[in-house]
């Protein structure tokens, strides 16, 4: 078996935690030889002013998306159907959250 | 914080200090008290911070030489900002040498108005790196030592250099990981870059032997309590990179006997490197001396 060797990196997406309680959020991407050295990566192009308490990668390859052809059979369905709301309804005095 | 935008929302902070363009810095000890600990004598002190500055200052230098040249862009600025911790740990140790010396100089001052004889830097700070397994190799080397130095420095007698040492020590913790994530891959990769990952480390073993002599003034300073003794810190240094060696499939590069055990960067006997450097670092601030951007 020939060794192959591949010239570029793959490519991670990097979702960071800006604090405590708060969702990771997707920040961008960028190029890495493994998961480690994707962390690293993240740690010095997306927190270097203080943005972060956590930091997750995953290889771009791993993410499955909707395609643009899709648009409407997914996402057009929702548009007239605003009992689906929670403000199309009266909240009862007696649910103070919701 | 809004939603609508996801980086503004990581980044939607009212703190204009986070930004520092040009000059108009302050000075970074403004308001810490600038006595010296008792048994400390003020000479002393004033050149144990110099030694530790310049190879911070020194160093940064030569990382910051990298940006352009690095071989992945996240590498790039993964090496600037290593360059940038340092020239802030650069900044607290020449602004207190500064302080404590007590003749008016400031931390621009002692940066950009010293010749190369008055730099205390050990001479592993001011080599240039051939390629990018030697900039790692030497930034492997420098952080260990300087982590484990760092470590110790945090419970110095002098508060001022404690609390500068503690805030390093998170720093270069980063460093070291750094250094040996890349000095493991390179050495355990393919054949090529083991070769040149091995030649890497031998030529920064020449330099290692000066990190571990203390120059008369650590001497004395670590008998005050102020100080490390740099010689404390072989078996800590050893040991890590027994371990970073043995991972990437090095050998652990031996003690060079022809290691010169004379004067040489704590003492300001330097090379070509550091008048490259200075070159460099004060062509600006002397050809126009106080001007500002």
């Amino acid at each position: 078996m020939t060794e192959q060797i591949r010239h570029e990196w793959p490519l991670f997406e990097v979702f960071v935690r800006a604090k405590r309680g708060l969702n990771h959020v997707h920040v961008g991407s960028l190029r890495a030889a493994d998961h480690r050295m994707a962390l690293h990566h993240a740690r010095d192009l997306y927190t270097r002013r203080n943005e972060g308490v956590s930091i997750w990668v995953v290889r771009s390859d791993d993410v499955a998306s909707s395609g643009p052809g899709d648009k409407e059979a997914f996402f057009e369905p929702s548009a007239d159907k605003a009992y689906r709301h929670p403000t199309y309804y009266a909240i009862p005095d007696s649910v103070p959250h919701i | 914080m809004s939603f609508d935008d996801a980086y503004q929302a990581l980044t939607d902070h009212d703190d204009d200090a986070r930004w520092a363009y040009g000059t108009g810095f302050t000075d970074p000890l403004a308001g810490v008290p600038t006595d010296v600990p008792d048994g400390a004598d003020p000479g002393d002190l004033t050149a144990y911070c110099l030694m530790l500055g310049d190879d911070a200052l020194v160093l940064s230098h030569r990382l910051q030489q990298w940006v352009t040249r690095a071989p992945e862009l996240e590498d790039e600025l993964a090496v600037a900002n290593i360059a940038l911790d340092l020239l802030g740990q650069a900044r607290l140790l020449l602004s207190r040498a500064g302080a404590v010396e007590g003749a008016g100089r400031d931390e621009d001052a002692l940066a950009y108005h010293r010749d190369a004889g008055d730099f205390r830097n050990v001479l592993l700070a001011e080599r240039a790196d051939a390629d990018f397994a030697h900039l790692v190799a030497r930034l492997l080397v420098f952080a260990t030592w300087r982590l484990a130095l760092l470590d110790r420095l945090s419970a110095s007698g002098d508060p001022v250099l404690a609390a500068v040492a503690a805030k390093g020590v998170k720093e270069v913790t980063y460093h070291r990981e750094y250094a040996a994530g890349w000095v493991v891959r390179l050495g355990d990769g393919t054949e090529l870059s083991h070769r040149r990952m091995s030649d890497a480390m031998a030529a920064v073993a020449p330099l290692t032997g000066e990190l571990f002599r203390a120059h008369p003034v650590e001497a004395r300073l670590a008998g005050a309590g102020i100080a490390v003794d740099p010689g404390a810190l072989r078996p800590e240094f050893d040991a890590v990179l027994a371990q970073v060696c043995a991972a990437g499939t090095l050998t652990v590069p031996a003690a060079d006997p022809a290691d010169p055990a004379g004067p040489a960067g704590r003492h300001g006997v330097h090379g070509d490197g550091l008048a490259a450097v200075l070159g460099e670092l004060q062509a600006v601030a002397r050809s126009l001396p106080g001007s500002t951007w």
